[in-house]
């Protein structure tokens, strides 16, 4: 093995510090020793990042970016390439795994307040990689050109011309024409190779950040000594390899058993510019949004909204004026959590069904809801929460009488 | 010595360390291996496609093709040279030494039928295609084909006489399916 004390080792480290940086990052990176599963989702986010950008490689060597021959090259890529149809199939379920465990590592940062200072750039790039991965998601799912792909792409894209005087002008912008065509497919192609390599910038950003501040934990303090925190190596890469494994029987499951359960049929039709499918639903992780872009019954309000509904989140370190992190010690802050949960769930509900009678009302009431949550409840109950005793350190909670407190 | 050996013991011994050093070396081997063959569809994929190996034969109807002509098909991508040779170019191919030859064949073992010489049309240098399919082509000091990249010359048999290229022009797997059809691949 190198050793950066000696001999080649020594010669790279003393002209790039590769070995002490991966020494201060992956091994001693000084780490909570309370961290549950709930902490596992960001590597796991990370690997999935891997497995995407080395699956989509590939799949890019065989697929074709035209109009005429999209969806026949991913016929081709299912049929004739060796391995495609794993490659596709790991590639389309893999978005689908990415957004689960992004919005898992997302509900955790919620639950603990892993957003509040000193972590709030932290929390913003993490936000920034969420609407990246969403652009990129988008994107992607216009490439096999199906009725799905395209008439999701004239939809959303068409929220643009809700922007006041040039809306129509930014469309056909985006289009590179007057409908969805060769141009926009071409151009998504390009944005959409683009992209996951700009997200791992922000990813890599979005670590630095982690390991100036350091992670959160499920009390919600700092650490406040050696004996609050261990090696991330060995402790936390086991436990991160343990996770993986779930995570790949669940995902390798989906994709070997039940790979199109999270695909629409209707992509399976090559595009038709002439013919709308009857109902068009965006994929499962764009849901809860499109029941907001479609509660409020005003095209420029609903596009505010659906973008307010995400970028709302930037500001949630100032809405939450509570001190207390964890929700383990905010027991108001808790049920309020749980409720917003739920809430999401019925927006995505909604958004999987079509707007017509009780949906339309169900829809307003959950969106209001959500709103209120950040605009109303979470400054209330920074005012008026009563919250429970914090433990005196990480080290006391585990080892003394404290540990009944941090129950929950 | 003695405590050489006790600190080798301990190091190593029954206090658990080996334990360790064996469950890191075996799941680290077992990870490995599955990293191995997860990397193996990667790889593969890009390898020939079915829809490519499809294409790996060829049939050709040479019928129509009289005493002195050749024709050029393609086969995998490939140029593939047919000539329909006289009996004079037969009997010049068949009667040259091989000591004259930088890559020593005999012309009989280069064809089926001594009248259709069926090569792969791809100079053995660095893969252009040699002259000498047309009329009015040059072919070369030996009647059969000339390179124009860097000026090998090829005889009636395709093999190389001089210039650069090391080998003979390559003779590609065919079958005489009957009297008039050959299939190539």
């Amino acid at each position: 093995m190198l050793s950066p004390e000696k001999g080649i080792g020594k010669w790279i480290e003393d002209r790039l510090p590769v070995f002490s940086i991966a020494r201060h990052s992956l091994i001693d990176y000084p780490t909570p020793r309370n961290l549950n599963y709930w902490w596992n989702f960001g590597s796991l986010a990370g690997i999935t990042l891997v497995i995407m950008i080395v699956t989509g490689i590939v799949l890019a060597m065989q697929y074709t970016p035209h109009v005429d021959m999209a969806f026949n090259s991913v016929e081709r890529i299912m049929r004739d390439v060796n391995y495609g149809w794993l490659l596709r199939y790991l590639h389309m379920n893999g978005g689908t795994m990415f957004f689960i465990v992004v919005y898992i590592h997302i509900f955790r940062g919620l639950y603990y307040g892993s957003y509040k200072a000193p972590r709030e750039i932290l929390w913003w790039l993490g936000i920034v990689i969420l609407l990246l991965m969403m652009a990129t998601a988008f994107m992607g799912y216009v490439l096999p050109w199906g009725q799905m792909s395209f008439w999701g792409t004239t939809v959303i894209t068409n929220m643009f011309s809700a922007v006041p005087l040039v809306g129509e002008d930014i469309v056909t912008w985006l289009w590179g024409g007057f409908t969805v065509g060769n141009a926009t497919l071409n151009r998504f192609f390009s944005l959409h190779y683009l992209l996951p390599f700009v997200i791992v910038g922000v990813v890599l950003m979005h670590i630095w950040a982690l390991h100036t501040v350091k992670s959160n934990n499920p009390l919600g303090i700092d650490m406040k000594g050696p004996q609050d925190s261990i090696p991330f190596h060995p402790y936390y890469t086991v436990k991160d390899n343990f996770g993986l494994g779930v995570f790949f029987f669940v995902y390798l499951t989906i994709v070997f058993f039940f790979p199109n359960f999270f695909g629409e049929p209707d992509n399976y039709i090559p595009a038709n510019p002439m013919a709308t499918p009857p109902h068009i639903v965006p994929e499962w992780y764009f849901l809860p949004f499109y029941a907001i872009l479609r509660a409020v019954p005003d095209k420029l309000g609903g596009v505010i909204a659906m973008f307010a509904s995400i970028l709302i989140l930037f500001v949630l370190p100032w809405l939450d004026r509570a001190r207390v992190r964890s929700a383990r010690f905010r027991p108001i802050y808790k049920q309020f959590f749980w409720l917003f949960l739920v809430d999401c769930f019925v927006l995505g509900w909604v958004g999987a069904n079509p707007p017509e009678g009780m949906f339309v009302t169900i829809g307003q009431v959950a969106t209001i809801y959500y709103f209120a949550h950040f605009l109303i409840l979470l400054p209330l109950l920074g005012m008026f929460e009563k919250t429970r005793p914090l433990p005196e350190s990480i080290a006391a909670s585990v080892t003394s009488a404290a540990v009944t407190s941090s129950k929950g | 010595m003695a405590t050489k050996a006790k600190a080798e013991k301990a190091a190593t011994g029954e206090d658990g360390g080996s334990r360790r050093d064996f469950l890191i070396l075996a799941t680290s081997a077992v990870g490995a291996t599955g990293a191995a063959l997860a990397a193996w569809p990667l790889v593969d994929s890009m390898n020939p496609s079915a829809d490519v190996l499809a294409l790996s034969a060829t049939e050709v109807d040479i019928s129509p093709i009289e005493v002195g002509q050749a024709i050029t098909i393609q086969w995998r991508g490939k140029p593939v040279f047919i000539r329909h040779r006289t009996a004079d170019e037969i009997a010049r191919a068949e009667n040259t030494k091989l000591d004259e030859l930088p890559d020593p064949q005999t012309d009989q073992d280069r064809v089926e039928k001594p009248q259709w010489l069926v090569l792969v049309g791809v100079c053995t240098h660095l893969g252009c295609i040699p002259l000498g399919q047309k009329v009015g082509e040059p072919r070369g000091d030996w009647g059969g084909w000339f390179c124009p990249c860097h000026g090998s010359h090829y005889d009636l048999s395709g093999r190389i006489r001089k210039g650069p290229a090391p080998k003979n022009l390559s003779v590609p797997p065919y079958t005489f399916l009957d009297d008039t059809m050959l299939r190539i691949g």
